[in-house]
Order: structure tokens, then C-alpha cells, then sequence
């Protein structure tokens, strides 16, 4: 069998099982609307896996899948050296998000990397503590700011509501994902001109084929052609 | 086997220090993370294990025994001092998987105000002399110069600062270098700002922690920075000779002297090298074959202020340094609240020297 992942609920699912749709695969959640199974037709030998997004890069990484829909940006925060584990099949041209880095419209004075390292800089001279933002991707974020050589910041942990963490003065700046950034403006924020930290879309990966068995192997061939990647 | 051959090896090397008057020393393998994320931010938090104690709040796994061997020396305020310890440090190798997230050190550090040149040298001696006769390559540098040719710029103290800020982000200081010397645009945000009549116009209410003051403050120094004269082309192409140097000691020595005619800020810190190589000549190393990088240890932590140097396997370039080493004094003046005190130090892998000699 070859295991697909896909997300288990919400916009994500939808968007997938559509995707997978158009390409004559049908992807539909068996049994009633709660229960976490699926079930796949037009091709024989995959099996549909039921997965929340976040999970599903570390559910690729240990092999227990072999395909997965999740979003590029997830891959990347979760998994080192995400190359060298998974592959891109395809990018589904749906989810896309951007992770940016987004401060108060009220600091006129900042609109470059390099105004937010030197806000960064006067910050923990007048406050004692360094420049916080908040995230839930610390390791994209953190790789990104090493790269453009910016100081005296600090990663806060922020598992949901981030926008509203500047305005609770638990952090000074954020580093989310964004699609239209209505929400940002909403609470009084604005995108970094050169903050793009990486533009996510939800993306079908699969692992390293090494490990594969030659039915899975040419079940992912069949598969291929139905998709056309 | 391994671990047991490494932690033999680690107590010759410590007991070799030790024969030099080095106290052995011992610190927790558990510290408190407030010090280390406080003096690194988040450089140290991704290459660090953290984890949570009710009682004592954030802690961490000594990612090196730098920090708390000079928290115990501040409290015992012993002059000159010299210690050594060896155990585990732990790293998280985010990056580079195939390197080890554990591994041992033995250390040889140094706290003397007296004759720091001469100290440099004792610390280079003394772990070049633990390391024997194993092929290697030392690469040498002096971070103390170029922090020198930066405090000598002609030009604003804000800028001196914004660069002395950055000399461990070698990208950064050239993107500022590029800016304070006209050789890059304005950031067209920034002109703007500049040239409106009221920069606060359409900006939205005041929110979260950084007041208004601050952004009037930074407002008034990207003004006073518009006002500045770019740094001068003659002393941009001075900093890139300094940074670009890759030579021997002897005739970087030389070459310095020559840009010290033209930068004498730099005059005291080539004085203090000139020093330094005397006194390793001392030590029996020959300086016309050792080689200077001007940029030599830069990409390190923010740490080594003066004196750095490293030992390399002559034959195996992918392999970590087998020693590195330098003075940072200015860590002991963060650590003592102001109260600084010169100091030098170096540490040793027993286990890539075990390797290179194959040993294991």
C-alpha cells in the first residue's frame, strides 16, 4: 500500500480531495463525518491517511506515509534538512500563504530589515530586553533573521492569535503566515518590504523511493500519470 | 570503547594543564539559560537544548564552560588565575546532522591583566603543546584590529557603533559599510520618510511596548545619518584590505603597518600583535609560517574580541577544528556587571584528536 496523507478537516481537505478529483482520483472520508478514515477510488494500492497539516511533515520523515498534502511552510519549519527526507511531486496551486514578518503600522520609522535591526538595537538599550517576536516558526524565522544578520531579537512562542500579541504587549513584532494580510492590518500591523520569509502553497510530497517496495513503487507510477506531474 | 578512550584522552589533556598551574575546575552540566540567552538571543537558543525547571526557571545543557568558569572566577576574584576543566558540552546541529550534538572539551583559560600579549601566546602555546605531534593547521586572527579600524572611522558615533555592532555579522557590516559609503541607494521607505512633512501621517494608533518617543528618536537619527559624509572611499578600501588579509603573521605585521600609516586607530592593536608574535616566537612558533586571516573568527559567536586561532586537520578540511581558542575580555565585562578582566582560552576535542591519530 501506498499511504496519502491529507489533511483531516477544514478548506485544506476540500481543496485536496478536489485537487486529487480532477485527476480522476477520488479521495472521500469513509463512515460518518467524524471518523478520521478514507477511502480512495480510481486507482488501486493507496490508502488515504487522515492527518492534521502539522503533523503530517513528521508522519513523511518516520515513513509511516509515503505521500502527504501539507503546506510547504510546515516541511520546512519541521523538518531539518527537509531536501535530503521529502520531495515536492507537486505544487497544488491552493493554501497559499506567506510567512512575513509584520510590525505596528505606527513605526513609521521601519520598513527594512535593517530599520528592525536597528529598532532592535535602541529597543533593549531603553527597555533592558531584546526586541520580541512572536512566531510558531521558530526555525524558519530564526534561519531567516541569521541570514540577514539581524541582533538583539527574541523568538516568543505563539501558538495562535499572533496578531494580537503586540497589541498585549507580550511582543513587539510578528512572524506569521498571511494570505490577504486583512487580518494584520485589522490589528494594526504591516508587512517588513523585504520580510518574505517563504511563500507556502499546500504541496504533495513524497519520501526518498529508496525504501519503497516495487508494488508502491509502481503504484506511484500509476499515479503520476493520473496526476500529470 | 569510544567514550571511554575520549574521556582518558580528556584527562591527560586536563591533567597536562594542570601541570602549568591550571586549577581543575569543575561546573554544572545544567545552567541557568537567563546569562546565555541574554548574552547570545537566539543564536544560542537554536544551537542550545533548553528545557523548563519549575523551581529555577529556563535552563540549559552547558553548550560550552566559557560562561560559568568566568562566573566563578568574578566571584573569586583570584589574579592571575588559570583553570582547566574537561566534560560535555551539548549542541543541537540543526544544520548538520552528521555533526556530533555531544562531545567532550578540555579547556586551558587564562585570566591575566598583566602582559595580555604574553598571555595570548602562553594560551596558544600551552594547547598547540597538548595536541603533540598530530598533522595540523593553526589559523590565527585578531578580531581586536578590525573592532580598532572601526572606532577610528572618520565619521558619526552612531555609525562606529552600528558597525562595532555588527563586526560578528560579517553580511550585515557589509551592508551597512555599503551604506554609510554611498556605494548603496537610500532605501526608497526611507527617503520618503525623510522627505515628509509629517512622517506620523496615516501611521495608525500607537501600539505595543515601543513608544512614540522611540520612533521619534529613530527618526531624528535616520536624519542626522542623512546629514552625515559618506565614509570615505580611501577608508572603505582600508577596511577591505583589513578584512580581506591572508597571509603569514610576519608579513600581515608589515602590511599593517603599512595601512596604520593611513588608519592610526589601528597603531595600539598592531602594537599589541607585533607583541604577540614576539612572544610566540618565544614559545618556539614560527611566525613566518603561521598563517593571519583578517576575518578569522568573525562567523563565531559574538565572544572573542582580540586574539582567536584555530587548529585544523592538515588533510581533512569537513572536519570541525580539533582546537579554537581566543581572548574575551569583553564577555568578563558583561558577566561582571562593568567589572572587566582580561582573559584568554582555548579548548580541545579529545575525540578529533584521538581520530586524527588514529586512535579509534
Amino acid at each position: 500500500m501506498l499511504k496519502l496523507g491529507v489533511p483531516s478537516k477544514g478548506r485544506l481537505m476540500e481543496k485536496t480531495f478536489q485537487w486529487f478529483g480532477q485527476r480522476g482520483v477520488t479521495l472521500r472520508k469513509s463512515g460518518s463525518d467524524r471518523e478520521y478514515a478514507g477511502a480512495v477510488d480510481g486507482i488501486d494500492g493507496v490508502e488515504l491517511v487522515l492527518l492534521s497539516a502539522g503533523e503530517i511533515p513528521r508522519e513523511l520523515a518516520a515513513g509511516r506515509i509515503q505521500m502527504g498534502v501539507t503546506g510547504s511552510d510546515l516541511v520546512r519549519e519541521k523538518l531539518v534538512n527537509w531536501e535530503k527526507s521529502v520531495r515536492e511531486v507537486a505544487l497544488m496551486g491552493f493554501g497559499g500563504a506567506d510567512l512575513i514578518i509584520a510590525v505596528p503600522q505606527a513605526w513609521v520609522d521601519v520598513d527594512t530589515l535593517d530599520d528592525l535591526d536597528a529598532a532592535a538595537a535602541a529597543f533593549r538599550a531603553v527597555h533592558g530586553h531584546r526586541l520580541r517576536i512572536a512566531t510558531k516558526y521558530h526555525r524558519l524565522v530564526r534561519e531567516f533573521l541569521k541570514q540577514a544578520g539581524v541582533a538583539d531579537y527574541a523568538l516568543i512562542d505563539s501558538q495562535g492569535a499572533t496578531e494580537g500579541t503586540v497589541k498585549n504587549e507580550t511582543a513587539e513584532a510578528i512572524a506569521d503566515i498571511t494570505s490577504t494580510g486583512e487580518t494584520l492590518r485589522a490589528n494594526g500591523l504591516k508587512i517588513l518590504s523585504d520580510g518574505m520569509i517563504h511563500a507556502s502553497q499546500a504541496t504533495l510530497f513524497r519520501t526518498s523511493r529508496r525504501d519503497w517496495t516495487m508494488q508502491q513503487r509502481a503504484t506511484f507510477k500509476t499515479l503520476e500519470q493520473l496526476l500529470g506531474t | 570503547m569510544t567514550l571511554a578512550a575520549t574521556l582518558t584522552e580528556a584527562d591527560r589533556l586536563r591533567d597536562f594543564f594542570a601541570a602549568r598551574d591550571a586549577v581543575v575546575v569543575q561546573t554544572d552540566v545544567l545552567q541557568s539559560a537567563d546569562t546565555l540567552l541574554d548574552l547570545y538571543g537566539e543564536d544560542i537558543r537554536g544551537r542550545s537544548y533548553l528545557t523548563a525547571d519549575p523551581i529555577r526557571g529556563e535552563m540549559v545543557l552547558r553548550p560550552d564552560f566559557t560562561v560559568p568558569v568566568v562566573q566563578m572566577h568574578m566571584q573569586s576574584h583570584a589574579d592571575p588565575a588559570r583553570y582547566t576543566y574537561a566534560g560535555k558540552v551539548f549542541r543541537k546541529q540543526d544544520s548538520d546532522p552528521d555533526r556530533a550534538n555531544e562531545f567532550v572539551q578540555v579547556g586551558y583559560e587564562v585570566f591575566d591583566g598583566v602582559n595580555p600579549a604574553l598571555a595570548d601566546a602562553e594560551v596558544f602555546a600551552a594547547i598547540r603543546d597538548a595536541l603533540g605531534d598530530v598533522p595540523l593547521r593553526a589559523a590565527t586572527g585578531d578580531i581586536g584590529i578590525l573592532m580598532a579600524a572601526v572606532s577610528g572611522l572618520r565619521t558619526s558615533q552612531a555609525r562606529k557603533d552600528a558597525l562595532a555592532r555588527h563586526i560578528w555579522r560579517p553580511r550585515r557590516f557589509r551592508n551597512l559599510l555599503d551604506r554609510f559609503g554611498g556605494r548603496t541607494a537610500v532605501p526608497p521607505s526611507r527617503a520618503a520618510l525623510l522627505a515628509a512633512s509629517d512622517p506620523f501621517a496615516g501611521a495608525g494608533a500607537d501600539m505595543g511596548k515601543r513608544s512614540r518617543l522611540e520612533v521619534e528618536r529613530r527618526i531624528e537619527a535616520l536624519r542626522a545619518d542623512a546629514a552625515t559624509a559618506p565614509i570615505s572611499g580611501e577608508e572603505l578600501a582600508l577596511l577591505d584590505t583589513l578584512t580581506g588579509l591572508r597571509e603569514t603573521s610576519d608579513h600581515v605585521l608589515s602590511q599593517l603597518r603599512d595601512i596604520a600609516v593611513d588608519m592610526p586607530a589601528i597603531g595600539p592593536a598592531v602594537t599589541r600583535l607585533n607583541a604577540r608574535l614576539d612572544a610566540l616566537e618565544d614559545y618556539g612558533v614560527d611566525v613566518s609560517k603561521l598563517e593571519f586571516e583578517g576575518s578569522y573568527g568573525r562567523t563565531s559567536l559574538e565572544y572573542y574580541d582580540g586574539f582567536v586561532f584555530g587548529f585544523y586537520a592538515a588533510d581533512d578540511p569537513t572536519l570541525p577544528p580539533v582546537a579554537t581558542g581566543g581572548r574575551y575580555d569583553a564577555l568578563t565585562a558583561r558577566l561582571g556587571e562593568g567589572v572587566a578582566v582580561p582573559a584568554v582560552g582555548g579548548v580541545i576535542r579529545p575525540d578529533l584528536l584521538l581520530q586524527l591519530r588514529g586512535d579509534i
